[in-house]
């Protein structure tokens, strides 16, 4: 295993450069931006000399050079600074958010995962048959769905007509805040406390999310499983193993799909940035108090060091699923080296 | 000597885009218990297809459209799906092509076993099942600790002989395989050869050895069977075959063999291409390719001539 670990060192130093690329370009384009930071703060009729002063306050009339130096310098000191609209650390508001993006992105990828590779796996197995057909269409028409749109649908759907499910938030009225201390995560918190009426209305709130967020993202599993449970379907040892007496279904579901995870597991790393984009809108349709909103939020304001903090922080977040994933490889195939 | 298994008038049709291939024809075989049955025949001629058959292994759009297998008197084509999987690797076992890629990559060589064993034998637990398949393993000559393993961890002969041990795991009594030493090197061929002999008796096998390797039925074979265009040209004794061919197909093919001891200027090879199944030739398929070609030939198929326990289908012998 001592591959294994220069291999997981080297990966955590390539993200370095890679935050280091992400940053500055980020940074241009940040200004680049019509709008700046004070103009968004005091409205666009807020007398000269008071904006001047503004600005030598944020340090924004500084050379733009000067400004990416010293802000590099301050992200190698590991501080991501304060925010140039509220008087806010801007760590202190991305630890507030993060928790609820995590549990929203989590159970959508859970329900991606489900869904996708479960009926990936049937209409491979019932290749050509009308549920086969179904599944096909059903991957590619939920793909080409926005993910606002969806959500939309499904809070008028399930929240307006039905009123079933709630459509906003991650807690009910009837919970108290003073629940939700310890962890961020909800569904832990809750857990924690033992509350599980808190822990129903939790789970209730988070359905419409995820599923908008999951279904999405569902098709592309669908078809990628299907396609790679037919290759595997068609190989030796599949044959082979029913030759041997070994029941069609354990063969499909436990043979062949254990071998057609292994692409899958190399899209879910590539997934989970268009995981986060999807969970920034779906934060949006469903006023979810996570990163999305506050990314959201802050570009309104060109709150630059916020807007920065975060996308570092779904820079890492990318960066250590993808990491987590390559190290999974290892373990589903025991061919992978390091 | 009991009759083990007993294919009667069998057809296996493939229905494709440009029409049916009629892959197996109108095939009878007998197999004896105890004997190595020898298959041969030329790509694509059926032989496989007739492997696959006897397990009720095709692959979709594969069909048996008719005739029956008798396997101890029971018709394999009419049973329900339990009970051919419960004869699938517990009664009859087959062996396929190629052993790299006939082991699933993904789990360990006991787990293969122990999954084999316990899918047929419900009352043993995984231990048992465990200590049986490291008897197996000193059994083929293999080092029980490589149990452990994973296939990519062993060289194509040592998987070829565990995948001969997950199929006689279970004490089966017929044996199907498939060109089993295709893609092994001569050296290793001749190991594995060796070892399915040994095990033929020690496990009172009867087994039905597909290939285009003449050189495999030769030493293997009690009787061959010779298949041509989906259908059976020639089945005989395989002395009675090697020494005297009947089918003139069969002649082809022993004559172009290349041999040491002969003083040949070239080889001898015979003309034609293997026939086209969507559109097979009408009477004897052989017929285009046959230099005895008479007239009946051209249209009438051949019925079976018996000469002392040799049986051809050719018009020659009427």
């Amino acid at each position: 295993m001592g591959n294994l670990t220069r291999y997981v060192i080297t990966r955590i130093l390539l993200t370095i450069p890679m935050v280091f690329i992400l940053l500055s370009i980020v940074f241009v384009v940040l200004r680049i931006m019509p709008g700046d930071p004070v103009s968004s703060m005091l409205g666009g009729h807020a007398p000269e000399s008071v904006i001047e002063q503004k600005k030598e306050e944020l340090g924004l009339n500084r050379p733009i050079a000067i400004q990416y130096l010293d802000y590099l310098w301050q992200i190698c000191r590991l501080d991501l600074g304060e925010s140039m609209v509220f008087k806010q650390r801007v760590t202190k508001a991305i630890i507030e958010k993060l928790p609820a993006t995590i549990e929203l992105t989590a159970f959508g990828m859970i329900i991606t995962l489900f869904l996708g590779i479960l009926m990936g796996a049937y209409a491979a197995d019932k290749r050509r048959s009308a549920q086969d057909n179904l599944i096909r269409l059903y991957g590619i028409v939920i793909f080409c769905i926005p993910v606002y749109w969806l959500g939309l649908m499904l809070q008028l759907g399930f929240g307006v007509w039905l009123d079933i499910l709630p459509i906003a938030g991650r807690t009910g009225p009837r919970v108290l805040a003073s629940t939700f201390e310890k962890t961020g995560f909800y569904v832990l918190d809750t857990i924690l406390a033992k509350d599980f009426f808190a822990l129903g209305d939790v789970l209730i709130h988070l359905v419409l999310p995820s599923f908008t967020l999951g279904l999405v993202l569902s098709g592309i599993f669908v078809r990628l499983t299907r396609a790679n449970m037919l290759d595997v379907l068609r190989a030796d040892y599949i044959v082979a193993a029913e030759a041997r007496g070994i029941q069609h279904r354990k063969i499909v579901y436990k043979y062949a799909l254990k071998n057609a995870f292994i692409p899958i597991l190399t899209m879910m790393g590539l997934q989970i940035a268009l995981l986060m984009a999807g969970a920034i809108l779906t934060e949006t349709t469903f006023s979810w108090p996570g990163m999305g909103r506050l990314l959201l939020e802050r570009i309104y304001l060109r709150d630059y060091p916020t807007l920065q903090g975060v996308i570092i922080v779904f820079a890492l977040i990318v960066a250590t699923v993808s990491l987590i994933v390559d190290i999974i490889y290892a373990i589903v195939d025991p061919r992978v080296r390091y | 000597m009991a009759t083990i298994l007993e294919i009667e008038d069998l057809s296996v049709h493939f229905p494709i885009n440009i029409g049916t291939v009629c892959a197996v024809e109108g095939v009878d075989l007998q197999l004896e218990q105890g004997e190595v049955m020898g298959l041969v025949g030329e790509s694509g001629c059926g032989k496989s297809t007739l492997g696959f058959s006897i397990l009720r292994l095709l692959r979709p759009p594969g069909k048996i459209v008719g005739g029956q297998i008798l396997y101890h008197g029971q018709d394999i084509v009419r049973m329900n799906e339990k009970e051919i999987i419960s004869l699938r690797g517990n009664r009859i076992a087959m062996i396929f092509q190629d052993p790299l890629t006939s082991l699933n990559p993904l789990f360990r060589i006991d787990e293969q076993f122990i999954e084999t064993i316990l899918t047929h034998e419900q009352g043993l637990d995984k231990e048992e099942a465990f200590n049986r398949a490291e008897k197996m393993l000193e059994n083929l000559g293999i080092s029980p600790e490589r149990l452990l393993e994973y296939p990519h961890q062993m060289s194509g002969g040592m998987r070829q002989r565990i995948m001969i041990g997950l199929g006689l795991i279970l004490n089966p009594d017929l044996l199907i395989a498939d060109e089993p030493t295709t893609s092994l090197d001569v050296i290793v061929e001749a190991q594995f050869l060796d070892l399915l002999n040994d095990l033929r008796r020690q496990y009172d096998l009867t087994i039905l050895l597909i290939t285009h390797n003449l050189g495999n039925v030769a030493q293997l074979a009690d009787r061959i069977t010779v298949m041509y265009g989906g259908t059976i040209a020639e089945i005989g004794p395989a002395e009675a075959i090697f020494q005297e061919p009947l089918h003139p197909y069969t002649q082809g093919l022993l004559s172009s063999i290349p041999n040491i001891k002969l003083d040949q200027p070239k080889l001898m090879t015979m003309p034609g291409s293997p026939p086209d199944l969507v559109n097979p030739p009408p009477g004897c398929v052989f017929h285009p390719r046959c230099s005895h070609t008479m007239d009946i030939c051209r249209h009438e198929k051949p019925d079976v001539s018996k000469r002392d326990g040799h049986l051809v289908r050719c018009w020659l012998y009427r």
